[in-house]
């Protein structure tokens, strides 16, 4: 098992609490997988962030990584 | 304002700015009737406020109104815009535009009435150093509460440079502003405190194909709901949900642009502020001007649940919270409210507070320092019309090297080192550092419009160019540019603005002409700058952005001086 640093932005913080600093999945999880893992459906993801930087639905998930999920959103 | 025997008014037919509105119309009769290289505060400048083209119709979200001038701030062409009710009342009243020319004898202030019996200016020298908030509030009382109120406060009276024009929203509140450029100072030159419209007893405008133009709203107003962006994300959460995906981006400028990610940023988050909100009895979700489908604002409370100000939009809470390492929402929507009040720009506030901590006049962090450094500005004391002038200036007199600006204005939340499309906006825009000129963070972040990596210089040059040029059309309708997230993701949505227009005006309009009135805005703009004396040099980012690496990425801003003189070049 690995250990990340989760956290769910906006709406799609009503499915986990908004941030598990210490969240423990298997090692080599995709993005995806762990969506699925906590219940949000891919369509709801728009941005995926780790450790500051874009990523895609395939990376393959890091110990220690900061993973930021948000739904699509706008402002400006 | 000048005119002998005191100011007059005149109503002219429109001649050749026949068929412009908003930003088209304020840039266009700035750059032919303003001398380029006058005193933006002398009596040659004009203050342009002109409503959009679908301004005062039944079309959602069309209630914005821009405001163009020469920009003390800039010394370059401006068009600032706002939302509130100004644009929908001057159009329904028949008016292209109003402009304020030449400049009063003595220091005799002004308030105009603009309302179907006509145009009155009479001098009411009670009104001043009036706050916005209680010049509204008398305005009320004489003309009762159905009014809009386009109104400056002390800051504008003394002619400052982050001097906003004030416009009351729906519940005549002055929490809408024309912020950037100064444009305040300008109407403060004018001799001119406030313009009350009133359009009781007027229609909304009709459209030449009424059937056409109801299908063609509801098809626009169906797009606006289906994106999640337009729908769900802004409604919801406001501008500011983009605090916590700015910072996760490493792209947030912090301290002062010293670090691309704030460790209050969940503190003062757009989730967090939407919960306080509604916690205190205040809304989430509320428009700024009738006509509004998309509801991004809301009604910021005190711990009392007391009316404190309107939600403090991104940008606000960046310029007053992280980039002051400030992350206090109730202290940041005090700064927000005396802004308001003595009708500041809160970006360029905001910037400048962040430079004076720099500089050693207050602590990152101390929220009651900054709140004290706005009050030097509103009373006018020799600090105050220091900071009040900008974060250039401020820069100036305190010998600070990291200041963020452009053309003399300050940039807004994002950094340019991290989301490099926004750093060519900032760098290359007639209008100095705006996010709004050209939002490529919509694409570098946000995954709307496609996507360009943010780190790189690869593409940035077309996303902005494209964006600058959508932009300036949009900001001609009096749309709300938020209409621009469906716009640029749902081609039905985009055609259905089309079909607006065209139904409305009885004109066969294409994707190609709404390019076509984007370039020839930018071009006017661009053609006034040149012989206010701008040159390619002055269509770059400041030197540290590439000199200091921008943590947690580290990188330097890295698109090429010949890359961005190629904006224009299209």
């Amino acid at each position: 098992m690995i250990t990340i640093d989760l956290n769910l932005f906006a709406t799609l913080s009503r499915h986990l609490a908004a941030r598990e600093s210490a969240f423990e999945i298997k090692e080599n999880t995709s993005i995806k997988e762990l969506i699925a893992i906590i219940g949000v459906s891919p369509d709801d993801v728009k941005l995926i962030f780790v450790n500051g930087k874009k990523e895609g639905l395939d990376y393959l998930i890091q110990d220690k990584d900061r993973v930021g999920l948000f739904p699509p959103v706008g402002g400006g | 304002m000048g005119a002998p025997g005191g100011p007059k008014s005149v109503e002219t037919g429109l001649g050749e700015y026949e068929g412009l509105g908003g930003r088209a119309m304020t840039s266009a009769v700035v750059a032919k009737e303003v001398p380029p290289l006058c005193h933006p505060l002398g009596a040659d400048n004009k203050l342009v406020i002109s409503p959009g083209l679908l301004s005062g119709t039944a079309a959602a979200m069309s209630g914005r109104l821009s405001i163009g001038c020469k920009s003390p701030l800039t010394g370059g062409i401006k068009e600032a815009n706002s939302g509130g009710q100004g644009a929908q009342m001057l159009a329904r009243l028949g008016y292209a535009a109003v402009i304020l020319e030449g400049k009063p004898s003595d220091d005799t202030l002004y308030k105009i009435r603009i309302d179907s019996a006509g145009v009155r200016i009479e001098p009411d020298n009670s009104l001043k150093m009036l706050g916005n908030y209680d010049l509204v509030a008398k305005m009320n009382a004489a003309y009762g509460s159905k009014v809009c109120c386009i109104s400056i406060g002390p800051a504008g009276e003394m002619k400052m440079g982050a001097a906003s024009i004030a416009v009351t929203d729906m519940e005549q509140r002055p929490t809408r502003h024309a912020g950037r450029g100064g444009v305040g100072a300008v109407m403060g030159s004018k001799g001119v405190k406030v313009i009350v419209v009133d359009d009781a007893g007027c229609k909304m405008r009709k459209p030449k194909d009424p059937d056409k133009f109801k299908a063609a709203n509801k098809e626009f107003v169906a797009g606006l709901k289906k994106h999640p962006v337009s729908g769900q994300g802004l409604p919801a959460f406001g501008t500011n949900v983009l605090t916590n995906v700015l910072s996760e981006a490493g792209g947030y400028p912090t301290r002062n642009f010293s670090s691309g990610k704030f460790e209050g940023a969940a503190k003062i988050s757009g989730e967090t502020q939407a919960e306080l909100e509604v916690s205190r009895g205040g809304v989430a979700t509320h428009g700024c001007h009738t006509g509004c489908v998309i509801q991004c604002s809301g009604i910021f409370n005190d711990k009392d649940g007391k009316y404190l100000t309107k939600q403090p939009e991104y940008e606000t809470v960046w310029a007053h919270g992280g980039n002051c390492g400030i992350d206090d929402l109730d202290a940041i929507a005090m700064m927000d409210r005396l802004d308001d009040d003595f009708g500041l720009d809160t970006i360029e506030m905001g910037a400048t507070i962040g430079v004076a901590m720099e500089a050693g006049l207050a602590k990152f962090g101390d929220a009651q320092a900054a709140i004290n450094l706005i009050k030097e500005v509103g009373k006018g004391t020799p600090l105050g019309r220091i900071l009040g002038n900008g974060a250039a200036v401020t820069g100036r007199v305190f010998g600070v090297e990291r200041v963020p600006v452009v053309k003399g204005q300050s940039m807004p939340a994002y950094d340019p080192r991290t989301v490099q499309g926004i750093g060519v906006t900032y760098a290359t825009t007639t209008m100095g550092a705006d996010h709004t000129a050209g939002y490529a963070v919509a694409t570098n972040i946000l995954g709307v419009g496609g996507a360009v990596n943010p780190l790189k210089p690869e593409g940035q040059i077309e996303l902005s160019r494209n964006l600058q040029i959508a932009t300036a059309a949009i900001d001609a309708t009096g749309m709300c540019l938020f209409i621009a997230f469906p716009v640029l993701d749902q081609p039905e949505t985009f055609q259905s603005l089309l079909d607006l227009l065209n139904s409305f005006y009885g004109l066969s309009l294409t994707g190609d002409d709404v390019t076509a009135l984007g370039k020839s805005i930018l071009k006017n703009e661009r053609t006034f700058n040149q012989h206010a004396g701008f040159t390619s040099e002055h269509d770059r980012l400041p030197a540290f952005f590439m000199k200091e690496k921008l943590p947690p990425h580290n990188i330097t801003f890295s698109v090429s001086d010949k890359e961005l003189d190629e904006v224009f070049n299209w």
